[in-house]
């Protein structure tokens, strides 16, 4: 026996225990599940021990004790199996509950965990209800402050994703800290006392009209049925949570936090999801991930491939309709497709070269699809004209991570904030674009951990920061330097960390000498006291961590803002260690692999520079073809080829550059330019309106496949359900396609794809297909086969010549278009929490489409006034490149003098707007800051 | 491209097949802010901009009354604002609010309550004294529209039974007509105390303990066993050594801080209150030197919301101490409670003094480990602190001198009922009731006969007549079922029917449970239905009460059966004679 355990004596028999171990967990080793309602027995769930259905007793206790919450210790004699008192105060508890609930036929979950509980038990509620009062008997309230209202929420299907019956609540609380603890998103209470209490959704309102945000935690947290999603209960509120019939692991294809999930199924349909305990999101899930899998079987998905009708005009046609596409496409078998498909590009290649073509790939390929695609442009195009939309998020932070760190990826995971004293957020929005991770901040900001949120923006984090600061949009720059300035001239930095570990702060402590905070102030709009106060907290904290998003990287100083970041890191020693690091936080599921995988023109698989023989000769070897040396084009540099007529058959895999791309008149354009379009997707999206022909691709529930999150491990997606009619997976259409340019492709499975790629790819040292799938998930690097992963990498050097990071000293320069009379307002642009990317995905899915569904613009209350504009008025926005209309929401998180339009709406699409300026050194537009003008527009107008 | 009208905009949506067309959210998810609401908050409660501490989650409490106090409830537009004010969840704002009886959350669909509120007292003793019939009366004798008539539990004047708290002015023996009177004169406010200054204090001894144990003149350890050898125990109801629980808490590593629980919420029981009134700065001296024994950072004095005029003397009390020098200002916090007997239990006071709903902790951690924001916490009742000067200046032989039938001590019992004189009398501590009654009560009231008597308020338990000549003290109860508790005797005559006793005891306990555990939650609903019954269950009572005795978090649960297992055992035919039927 280890010295940490000890002995106590559990219904008669010796039973071991570790310091920590409650009386309930010591039951469950020693083979009894003792009941529980309040208790989940699951990560992150405090006990609460309020619904006493797991008494025990103590000998040298008067009373029984609660024995999810009750620690054991050395010597206690505990009975519980055996103990009559024990037996009497479970069932009681269960009778007194039992009474109250609706009919079990008739309850929102027969299956419930409350009903199995009382199953254990053998509570026979019918006896029951012959010795107990019901509830419903008593002639007046016995809570006397407490007035009866009529519009006090019971029955409550105001939501579209969870039906509320509280008649089956038994107040146990576990919502109530679903919401507030694990989540910590503050929208569910108990309120009132003594019987009168309830569980409410803010000041008791329905929960379509809360601040809800849907994450669901509460539904799969409750143990009654009292909060179900509404796939398992039917108009009546009645339900069953076993009516699926198969269940399948995977992980989430939304957002970059990889989340991973169990799909319930039944006939092969997702009725719900609920978390699973993954590294990165423990059985955490946001709206997205639990409430939007309908969308594979949305009726414009996409079944059959096709061919555009002779004759009609590639374009978004008003009068088109993706659920009826055979008005501008006709059907076509998946041999003349993919010959139509091939011969439009092999065709262009013999007559212009392999220069004349080009291939986007998506973030929301698997990794093995993303290997294949760029395999494919470069051994069967012949060019690296590979892209995809990680140049439209994070391709400046990676250029930056590249030259000063040597590395593109996270140094450290975000689940290290919670070993943080102190976490700069910037230009990014956790609670709305990475849910998941947002609830580890808060969680660590609860603990103690300070967050500092650094954005021009107000936000939802707001609430457990140390310190808000809103700066002037655009002026990062001048904001970070003042940050450097104060650490310099204050000799805050780490002298023995930046000796060690790095290069060329003395020339980074000259640069920044005149950028005072004094000096800063006036053009980042941030006091000095403030600036100065950031930087002291930073700088002197033990531990500290900066986490960025696309407010940071979404510059035509992106790579610069990157930069400064990283000095700052660099400066106060602040990466290699528990609780510090770098961390630009992924846009999406498979950003970070699909990068990795070498989805991009000027490296190979795992950043390896075309341009190096040595390099590519390892791959020309792998491939057994010759390779290109010559970097490829970017994706506004493509869409720019194709106007200049380089550029002249695509082949776009999940990608929608119609909707991403900045200046969409400019992209749609040349889409409609090109004399042979490849799209391969799940629906016809704004993109395939401009194809010669379509192939109808596989939803990621439909595949097997590997993605690599935003913490650099890598997880499996599983194939839940069948494809529908003649849709196929995207590895077979790459490959069918790969086989009509003559490569002689023969892959069975993706796990034969994945095999090639550890040849390539050092990063997956040590982690193999067969690992995945029984660990679930393993972190890279990773040091050997049965090792964990690093979750914090570059503690003792830095993958630089010579092993150390380097400063570089950026100046702050102005964004492209500043604003002036004409356009006086700055346009930004983002997601919002419900919808995904371009909509492709999110709009189809019934309930993110219920929660968000009309293009919105966010204002502020003084903007809104200025503009006599009332809430859901509509407004007009017009840049330079082109205007949209759409409805105003205020939104007290905006500063005035700025607009946020969301990306995902084609009928407002904010891409219109944008500016497609490049960042030099990242190839990134910038979508973060545009000049624009606002306008209300007359109701007649906008309704007539 | 650019689609400029509504229609153009539903054929462009990818979705449109499926969805009708629907209207755009014009503000952000939930309940909006209203600007101007969160300046009056600002008027009202001051500029939390500038001064951050008023975002301090405990002031929740004291912040809603604020807005009680200004606006006669509290509507949902300021919970909003509140909300914004202190940074919180609507959520956690709501829930406090409407935890406690005193605020009235008024919510979109419901009318604000009128000017003028009439609490009638519910407890035992007054409705003895006819609350039931007097509440009727006064409910059908007043404009709902002008006058609201509503059921309060115990205000702690059971000697006064009944009584009724018209606005804020606590008006004993009331009757109809002299609550008319009341109203006619708008005689609505707290009527004021005369209480002894400082300086009269001082005149007498006062704060020279205080000084000299500041001084070093007296040591923790010597204060301890004086203490111990006076046997002063937790006179709040546990009857814990009170050094004991000093010792405790100085084991604890510090910050610490020290917490007086001036909550008497068992009904019957006016004790506190009347040392209160009479001795404020004898009690306060007596907090200050457990506060000082303990070395705590601050000495926090939870006050009951039904002793408002007291409220008043302890911020003048304290005031002339800060004046005095005696006090730094701001060591000492007053904080009002709000309606909820709950807070008498010290982790729910603790609770609520951190501006949350009153939900007792389990234990362990007990609050002298962990209490008032986590950190280690001395509390202790007003008269236990009240006694401290007067034992070391009379010392410990003159407090444990007093005593009958073995037992040791003085003790405080506030005794109402069918005796002729009600009130808080210091007797020795093993008195038995008989003789309270007849040395201190001034016998029972002329043509009623003892039937049996509550010796510890609502929870104690209820005895018989014929056990009227046992020791009231600690300990000594426990063997009959009862517990002596705050010393709350309310004495039940021939006159008295049992099942109103029984039903207003567990309508008191339900409507006071706080509804963290099941037992408590539903078990005292549950009981207090079968007790409306026409026939009592026996079995299913016993059950009932076995589940909740052993099962309940606090004593709220745990005691509530204790009247009704009384009655099952020693009351069976009187029980009868009222023709309750009992099965079983």
């Amino acid at each position: 026996m280890n010295q940490a355990t000890f002995t106590l004596t559990l219904d008669g028999t010796a039973v071991t225990a570790t310091p920590g171990d409650t009386l309930w967990q010591v039951a469950k080793r020693a083979g009894e599940t003792i009941p529980h309602l309040c208790f989940k027995d699951a990560d992150g769930y405090r006990a609460d021990g309020n619904c006493r259905a797991c008494m025990v007793e103590v000998e040298g206790e008067r009373a029984l004790v609660a024995s999810c919450l009750r620690e054991a210790k050395p010597g206690m004699v505990v009975h519980s199996a055996t103990s009559e008192r024990s037996r009497v105060a479970r069932e009681g508890v269960l009778e007194m509950l039992a009474v109250d609930q609706p009919p079990r036929e008739q309850s929102p979950d027969r299956s419930s965990h409350f009903w199995a509980m009382a199953d254990q038990l053998a509570i026979d509620v019918s006896a029951v209800s012959e010795r107990l009062p019901k509830h419903a008997e008593r002639p007046a309230p016995t809570v006397h402050h407490v007035a009866e209202r009529s519009s006090a929420v019971v029955k409550d299907r105001s939501h579209s994703a969870m039906a509320v019956n509280l008649d089956a609540c038994i107040e146990c609380n576990l919502c109530v800290r679903a919401c507030r603890e694990v989540q910590v998103n503050d929208v569910i209470g108990l309120a009132n006392r003594g019987s009168a209490s309830k569980i409410v959704f803010d000041f008791d309102d329905p929960m379509g009209d809360s601040t809800c945000v849907a994450c669901g935690e509460c539904v799969q947290a409750c143990p009654t049925g009292a909060l179900m999603p509404s796939t398992l209960v039917d108009a009546n509120g009645v339900g069953d949570s076993a009516s699926t019939d198969k269940q399948v692991d995977s992980v989430c294809p939304y957002c970059g936090v990889g989340c991973q999930l169990t799909y319930h199924l039944k006939n092969d349909e997702i009725v719900y999801v609920e978390g699973r305990n993954g590294p990165s999101n423990h059985n955490r899930l946001c709206v997205k991930g639990r409430f939007g899998f309908d969308y594979p079987r949305h009726p414009s998905r996409l079944t059959t491939p096709l061919i555009r009708r002779e004759g009609v005009a590639k374009g978004l046609d008003p009068d088109f309709d993706p659920a009826q596409p055979l008005t501008h496409f006709r059907e076509a078998s998946w041999d003349e497709a993919l010959a139509f498909a091939a011969d439009g590009l092999i065709n262009l290649k013999k007559e212009r070269g392999p220069q004349a073509l080009a291939g986007f790939g998506s973030a929301k390929c698997s990794n093995e699809e993303a290997w294949l695609f760029q395999k494919l442009i470069r051994t069967g195009f012949g060019s690296n004209n590979v892209d995809h939309c990680t140049r439209l998020c994070h391709a400046s932070s990676v250029a930056a991570l590249m030259e000063c760190l040597g590395s593109g990826a996270v140094t450290a995971s975000f689940m290290q904030a919670a070993n943080a004293d102190v976490v700069i957020l910037t230009g990014c929005n956790p609670a709305v674009n990475h849910p998941v991770a947002a609830t580890f901040f808060k969680q660590a900001a609860k603990r103690g951990t300070k967050f500092i949120i650094i954005d021009p923006r107000g936000q939802a984090l707001d609430a457990y920061a140390h310190l808000s600061v809103r700066f002037k949009p655009g002026a990062d720059v001048a904001l970070f330097n003042a940050l450097l300035n104060v650490i310099v001239s204050e000799g805050l930095y780490d002298s023995a960390y930046i000796a060690e570990h790095t290069e060329g702060f003395e020339a980074l402590k000259a640069h920044v000498v005149d950028m005072t905070p004094e000096a800063m102030s006036a053009q980042c709009g941030v006091d000095a006291e403030t600036i100065r106060e950031m930087a002291r907290i930073y700088a002197n904290a033990e531990r500290a961590m900066i986490f960025w998003g696309m407010g940071i990287s979404q510059h035509t100083h992106g790579t610069d803002n990157a930069r400064c970041l990283i000095s700052l890191a660099l400066a106060c020693g602040h990466t290699g260690r528990p609780g510090t690091g770098l961390h630009p936080l992924r846009g999406q599921n498979n950003v970070q692999g699909a990068s990795d995988a070498g989805m991009i023109p000027m490296v190979m698989p795992d950043y390896q520079p075309v341009g190096d023989d040595q390099l590519r000769s390892a791959f020309e070897e792998l491939w057994n073809t010759p390779l290109d040396n010559q970097p490829g084009l970017t994706v506004v540099e493509i869409m720019d080829a194709i106007h200049d007529h380089q550029i002249r058959g695509m082949y776009i895999l999940g990608e929608n550059p119609a909707m991403s791309d900045p200046d969409l008149s400019h992209a749609r354009e040349a889409l409609g330019k090109l004399e042979h379009l490849v799209v391969q997707d799940l629906f016809v999206t704004e993109t395939a309106q401009y194809a010669d022909v379509i192939l109808p691709a596989s939803a990621w529930p439909e595949k097997d496949g590997s993605v690599t999150n935003t913490n650099r491990q890598v997880q499996l997606g599983r194939a839940a359900m069948p494809l529908p009619g003649d849709a196929r997976p995207d590895w077979w259409i790459i490959q069918q396609l790969a086989q009509r340019f003559g490569l002689s492709w023969q892959y069975q499975h993706p796990r034969e794809v994945f095999a090639e790629m550890k040849q390539g790819m050092a990063s997956l040292d040590h982690i193999s297909w067969e690992r995945l799938e029984s660990e679930q998930s393993v972190t890279y690097p990773c040091p050997s086969d049965d090792a964990p992963g690093q979750d914090v990498v570059f503690g003792d050097a830095f993958p630089r010549l010579g092993g150390k990071a380097k400063f570089s000293a950026t100046r702050p320069i102005p964004p492209d278009e500043p604003v002036d009379d004409e356009y006086p307002t700055v346009l930004t642009t983002g997601r919002q929490l419900e919808h995904w990317h371009t909509g492709s995905m999110t709009r189809r899915a019934k309930v993110l489409d219920d929660l968000e569904p009309l293009a919105v613009a966010s204002l502020s209350i003084n903007e809104m006034q200025r503009l006599k504009l009332a809430p859901g008025d509509r407004l007009s926005i017009t840049t330079r490149r082109g205007s949209i209309v759409l409805a105003a929401r205020v939104d007290s998180g905006m500063p005035d003098g700025m607009v946020f339009v969301p990306f995902a709406y084609a009928e407002a699409a904010a891409n219109l707007l944008t500016n497609p300026a490049l960042d030099p050194d990242g190839k990134i537009p910038e979508f973060k800051y545009a000049a624009c003008r606002l306008a209300a527009v007359e109701k007649e107008e906008a309704t007539s | 491209m650019t689609p400029n009208n509504k229609q153009d905009e539903e054929r462009l949506m990818t979705v449109q097949t499926l969805t009708p067309p629907r209207r755009a959210r014009g503000k952000t998810r939930g309940r909006s802010l209203v600007p101007d609401v969160l300046d009056a908050l600002r008027q009202l409660l001051g500029d939390e901009r500038e001064e951050p501490k008023r975002r301090q989650r405990d002031l929740l409490i004291e912040h809603l009354h604020v807005i009680q106090d200004a606006l006669g409830h509290l509507p949902l537009s300021h919970l909003r604002a509140l909300a914004t004010y202190m940074n919180l969840p609507m959520a956690e704002v709501y829930e406090t609010a409407t935890f406690y009886a005193h605020f009235d959350v008024i919510h979109d669909d419901q009318a604000a309550p009128p000017a003028l509120t009439l609490r009638v007292c519910d407890s035992l003793s007054c409705q003895l004294a006819g609350a039931e019939a007097l509440r009727s009366e006064l409910a059908a004798g007043t404009d709902p529209t002008e006058v609201r008539v509503l059921r309060a539990p115990c205000m702690g004047r059971c000697d006064t039974a009944p009584v009724v708290e018209v606005g804020h002015y606590h008006l004993g023996h009331a009757s109809v007509e002299n609550v008319q009177a009341a109203i006619a004169a708008d005689h609505t406010h707290p009527e004021p105390v005369d209480w002894p200054r400082l300086d009269a204090y001082r005149l007498t001894g006062g704060y020279t303990l205080l000084n000299a144990c500041r001084a070093g003149e007296v040591s923790v350890e010597s204060l301890m066993e004086t203490l111990e050898s006076a046997n002063l125990r937790g006179l709040g109801g546990a009857g814990f050594p009170t050094f004991k629980k000093w010792f405790f808490v100085r084991a604890e590593a510090g910050p610490r801080y020290c917490a007086i629980n001036a909550d008497e919420g068992e009904p019957g029981t006016f004790k506190d209150r009347h040392y209160l009134e009479r001795a404020p700065h004898q009690f306060l001296e007596g907090a200050l030197i457990s506060a000082w024994a303990v070395e705590a950072d601050a000495l926090y004095i939870y006050l009951r919301d039904e002793y408002p005029a007291l409220l008043d003397v302890m911020h003048q009390a304290i005031k002339e101490l800060e004046n005095a020098g005696l006090v730094a200002p701001g060591y000492i916090l007053v904080r009002r409670g709000a309606g909820a007997y709950i807070c008498g239990e010290e982790s729910a006071m603790i609770e609520s003094l951190e501006g949350k709903p009153g939900k007792p902790r389990h234990r362990p951690p007990f609050v002298a480990q962990r209490g008032l924001f986590d950190r280690p916490t001395l509390v202790n009742n007003v008269e236990t602190v009240y006694w401290i000067p007067a034992i070391f200046a009379q010392g410990a032989e003159w407090f444990a001198s007093h005593g009958r039938h073995g037992r040791s001590g003085l003790r405080s019992f506030s005794v109402s009922g069918r005796v002729n004189k009600p009130g808080v009398h210091l007797a020795p501590a093993g008195i038995t009731l008989n003789e309270l009654i007849e040395e201190y009560a001034g016998g029972m009231q002329a043509g009623h006969t003892l039937a049996g008597y509550l010796p510890g308020g609502a929870s104690g338990g209820i005895l018989p007549a014929s056990k009227a000549d046992i020791p009231l003290d600690f300990d000594t109860l426990h063997e009959h079922g009862c517990f002596i508790g705050s010393a709350a005797v309310v004495v039940l005559s021939d006159h008295d029917n049992l099942r109103d006793v029984a039903t207003n005891l567990l309508g008191f306990f339900a409507d006071e449970s706080c509804g963290q555990c099941t037992p408590c939650r539903v078990g005292t609903e549950k009981m207090l239905t079968l007790l409306e019954r026409d026939a009592w269950d026996a079995e299913t009572l016993e059950r009932l009460s076995q589940v909740m005795m052993d099962a309940s978090i606090c004593g709220l649960g745990q005691a509530a059966p204790n009247p009704v297992l009384g009655l099952l055992r020693d009351f069976r035919s009187q029980l009868a004679a009222q023709n309750v039927i009992i099965k079983g």
